[in-house]
């Protein structure tokens, strides 16, 4: 499925539904614009990647991360966001050991934390085939882990979101923190890549 | 738990690879974004809450779900929660229809 179709018709409509809710007072006129604001500004992978660079550095911290990640992301002034605050989990790739995140029923995921979550990630071919064929949709990312590297799929829920924690990789003893945040990537968050 | 429904597709057959667009943005389109906020909004006034959100995405009829990119779904299921609260009428609703008119 794409994510392309012609969006003139849909745009119209959306603008149609925004500005009666706006007219009821549903919505205060410039909410709209507010919350889209502070959600670019606030979620992005670059979060994600601050963490895992911590954790690679810091080994205290990745054990009280992978006990309990929403007391532990405080510590670098991040949150899953107010309200209702969802549960997060971090699991952590080591040796013969690799996790994937998927929600097979929808599309959740720590967006409050790393930012709208990408396309592949909604489709429903993603959601299908990760739980059956791991290693056939990891191959769809040019990702082969050796045959006895052990997979475990993670199916996030409304409640639970989870976060990889990828290895660090070989020869980036000299880097510094913010010189491993860079080698992150959300693939790597989600599992679709090694780091 | 009853039968399953169209979202349900974790295992199912028949799909092909999956494909990753490079240096994706984070929204595609504007009124991609709005229905994101539009979404948090109602839901931070109680409009309606995060599962009944969730069961109106899932209770799509099939053929619209699977032909329907992602925030298309989201364009009917808070379309179908505002007629079924009371906020706006099907009417209302429907009453921009494809954007040509308010120009």
């Amino acid at each position: 499925m794409s994510g392309h179709h012609p969006s003139a018709p849909i745009a119209g409509q959306v603008r149609h539904i925004e500005n009666l809710l706006e007219q009821r007072g549903v919505i205060a006129p410039g909410e709209i614009d507010h919350r889209i604001d502070a959600l670019l500004a606030g979620g992005s992978p670059l979060n994600g990647a601050r963490i895992v660079a911590r954790a690679w550095t810091d080994p205290a911290f990745r054990d009280r991360l992978l006990a309990d990640a929403n007391t532990a992301i405080r510590e670098l002034e991040l949150s899953m966001g107010g309200g209702e605050e969802l549960r997060l989990k971090v699991i952590a790739n080591g040796p013969g050991e690799h996790h994937v995140v998927v929600c097979t029923l929808c599309s959740c995921y720590p967006t409050t934390l790393l930012g709208p979550s990408p396309t592949w990630y909604k489709s429903d071919a993603y959601r299908a085939r990760v739980v059956r064929d791991p290693r056939g949709v990891l191959g769809d990312f040019d990702l082969e882990l050796p045959a006895d590297t052990r997979i475990t799929v993670w199916d996030a829920s409304a409640e639970s979101r989870y976060m990889v924690l990828p290895r660090r990789p070989e020869g980036t003893d000299a880097l510094t923190e913010t010189e491993l945040a860079a080698l992150v990537t959300r693939n790597g968050l989600i599992g679709t890549a090694l780091v | 738990m009853g039968v399953s429904r169209i979202n349900d597709v974790g295992g199912m057959e028949g799909f092909l690879a999956v494909v990753e667009e490079p240096d994706e943005p984070p929204f595609h389109a504007d009124w991609e974004a709005h229905l994101h906020a539009m979404n948090a909004l109602l839901i931070r006034q109680g409009v309606y809450n995060r599962d009944e959100f969730r069961d109106a995405l899932e209770r799509m009829a099939p053929a619209v779900y699977l032909t329907a990119s992602y925030y298309e779904r989201w364009y009917c299921a808070i379309t179908t929660l505002l007629v079924e609260k009371g906020v706006l009428t099907a009417a209302e609703v429907a009453g921009n229809g494809h954007g040509a008119a308010d120009a």
